[in-house]
């Protein structure tokens, strides 16, 4: 299934000049995802993971931008294109999906014409053909009688519904990647199982590879095929999701592992990662993460490890170096 | 929505009662009638013929409910000044103010609307940084002021359009028209640019600081993630989305126009009701003075009741309570 890259990301930089200097959201990030592919991307709050999904998309918002890198998809250079050009690959090559379905829609709009309006900017159709396609969508989605609810607005869904019309409007032109930006995170826990299965048979049955954001771990798990790790910025681990889960190879993944509660294991303390992700402008030194690991030697402090191959994975970690420290 | 329109029609009218109450008011703490309209030689015999006559001495909620009935029938009595029917002097008078009152708005939110969608989609251009120094003006300045300017440029200096007066009027039966004679046209633009000026200021800041905000939601984002073009996420989406604040301050600034047209009228000696309004308090023509304060709370009352139902029609969200799904 992983044999064309859909999508590249080759170190990508991006950047918010603030009064107080250069924030850099996100720092040489390179990653690839084939056709069809699930690629989970976790981390806490501020990695980078959402910046680095929204540049995808080319929706940054100003004063943020891309300060080196680039982004193609199917080996077209995406970063750079105009606006009017880049207009056309959002929806119709790459969807999207956010994080709060109760205010992603336009409240003012029925989401049948939302739908419409969607399947009509990209889709060579008539009115009638796009209402067609739109209550089909619907169904897809899960939405009983989808021929009714199409003439309903936003508010009359409950938030799980949303985000099933939020799906369907990210499918509606059939792109080829979508990019869900926590698509869970503010919905129920019973809704969530439901949403991601829903999403994941619906990739599978339209060969959409998917860049899920998320910092849920259990739902990669569950989800993805592959996962990058994010830490301050940066890509700290990449992997298959069953080796990154059972073989972490870097402490912060370890951590992240640890920190998942597990049934049958009654008396263990969950472990912790102590202390807090630094702050875009108080990155130390060094590997970012050093701080805070419980491995930590010399070499960390000074000098920051790149990805580099550690079993089936890539983790940014000098414990998996294989050449000599240079220090 | 039937019942909602009910439950606002009792309320305009319990507000109308209370309007009514206070210009009542003024013929009672202002004076007594009778003292105006006999002489200092009248019999007192006369004077208490008179006073039971005219009602003047019946029990106050009898009076006042009869004000009421006559004010329901457009009667509002006698102008104290011209001795004529102050219905039908404020009914020969009021094309001109409506008329003026119309232009003006139309002109605001003509220019306001898109200035603001400017503005708010481009806030860091010059042209929008411009727009915003000169409304900081149109909002400070007077409105005498700004009349009196636009009368110097236009009238003295140019010399192109009138500084006074309405020009040639048509009559439509009992409305009279200036807006289909080239004089009647040319009258009603400086006094239009006049009273509109200061909303559509308003109306422009209104419109940008609504933009700035909804551009910022996230259904905007998720618009522009689906790959809509530009003018249907500013104009389809966005534009949509400002409407109902700004259909609330127009609604009430088109009474304060109305209303407000006072000072206009009187610079540009427009023949409207404000400029009668100004003569009666010349003369404490008081029936003139009370029948304009009726009227004015009727206009905000009509208008609030407009706006209200405008509501409905743009945002979906108040449309659908008690129906569980959707569909018309």
């Amino acid at each position: 299934m992983t044999s064309p890259k859909l999508l590249e990301v080759k170190n990508l930089r991006v950047e918010f000049p603030t009064r107080r200097g250069t924030l850099v959201a996100v720092d040489d990030v390179s990653l690839e995802i084939a056709a069809g592919e699930v690629l989970g991307v976790v981390g806490e709050s501020g990695a980078g993971k959402s910046m680095t999904g929204t540049a995808i998309i080319g929706l940054l918002e100003p004063p943020g931008r891309i300060a080196s890198g680039e982004i193609r998809l199917e080996g077209r250079r995406i970063d750079n294109l105009p606006y009017h050009e880049m207009r056309k690959i959002r929806g119709r090559q790459i969807g999207a999906i956010f994080q709060d379905p109760l205010t992603s829609l336009n409240p003012l709009y029925k989401v049948g014409d939302q739908l419409v309006e969607t399947i009509l900017t990209h889709l060579p159709m008539t009115h009638a053909q796009a209402r067609d396609r739109a209550v089909k969508l619907l169904e897809d989605v899960g939405i009983p009688s989808a021929a009714e609810r199409i003439n309903s607005y936003p508010h009359q869904f409950s938030g799980g519904m949303r985000q099933r019309v939020v799906i369907a409007l990210a499918l509606a032109a059939e792109p080829k990647l979508i990019v869900a930006d926590e698509p869970t995170t503010a919905l129920d826990v019973s809704i969530q199982a439901q949403i991601i299965q829903l999403l994941k048979k619906l990739c599978r049955e339209h060969g959409t590879a998917v860049m899920l954001v998320t910092h849920d771990m259990g739902v990669i798990a569950e989800t993805a095929d592959r996962v990058a790790v994010m830490y301050a910025g940066r890509i700290a681990e990449i992997g298959p999701v069953q080796e990154v889960i059972k073989r972490p190879h870097h402490p912060y993944t370890m951590g992240l592992m640890g920190a998942i509660p597990t049934m049958g294991h009654k008396t263990e303390r969950l472990t912790q990662i102590d202390g807090s992700m630094p702050r875009l402008n108080a990155i130390p030194r060094g590997c970012a993460f050093n701080p805070r690991c419980p491995k930590v030697f010399d070499r960390c402090r000074v000098e920051r490890p790149d990805l580099m191959p550690a079993g089936q994975s890539h983790a940014s970690c000098w414990l998996v170096a294989k050449e000599p420290a240079h220090v | 929505m039937i019942a909602f329109i009910v439950r606002r029609l009792v309320q305009a009218a319990l507000v109308m009662l209370a309007v009514a109450f206070v210009s009542f008011a003024m013929f009672n703490f202002i004076g007594d009638p009778v003292a105006n309209i006999v002489g200092q030689d009248t019999p007192a015999d006369q004077i208490v013929e008179l006073r039971k006559a005219l009602g003047v001495d019946d029990p106050m909620p009898v009076r006042f409910g009869r004000f009421v009935v006559n004010a329901m029938q457009g009667k509002f009595g006698l102008s104290y000044r011209t001795t004529e029917p102050v219905g039908r002097m404020i009914a020969d008078r009021l094309p001109a103010t409506l008329e003026l009152s119309l232009v003006a708005a139309i002109f605001a939110l003509a220019a306001g609307i898109p200035m603001g969608v400017f503005a708010g989609l481009y806030p860091n251009s010059w042209l929008s940084r411009m727009m915003m120094t000169v409304s900081l003006i149109g909002i400070s300045l007077p409105t005498f002021l700004i009349g009196i300017l636009l009368i110097y440029i236009f009238a003295v200096i140019l010399g192109i359009l009138p500084s006074f007066g309405r020009g040639e009027t048509i009559k439509f039966g009992f409305w009279s028209t200036g807006l289909l004679t080239v004089s009647g046209l040319k009258a009603i633009i400086l006094p239009a640019i006049t009273l509109g000026l200061f909303q559509l200021t308003l109306i422009m800041r209104l419109v940008r600081s609504e933009m700035m905000e909804v551009l910022r939601t996230d259904y905007i984002k998720f618009a522009r993630a689906r790959g809509l073009s530009n003018r249907a996420v500013h104009f389809g989406h966005a534009l949509k989305n400002t409407l109902v604040p700004v259909i609330t301050i127009t609604g009430l600034q088109l009474g304060a126009i109305i209303a407000f047209a006072i000072i206009t009228e009187t610079v540009f000696s427009w023949p409207g009701v404000g400029l009668l309004f100004l003569q009666s308090v010349v003369y404490a023509d008081i029936p003139v003075m009370s029948t304009y304060l009726v009227m004015i709370g009727f206009v905000f009352v009509v208008i609030n009741l407009i706006v209200d139902m405008l509501y409905f029609v743009v945002d979906p969200r108040l449309r659908t309570q008690g129906r569980t799904s959707g569909g018309k």
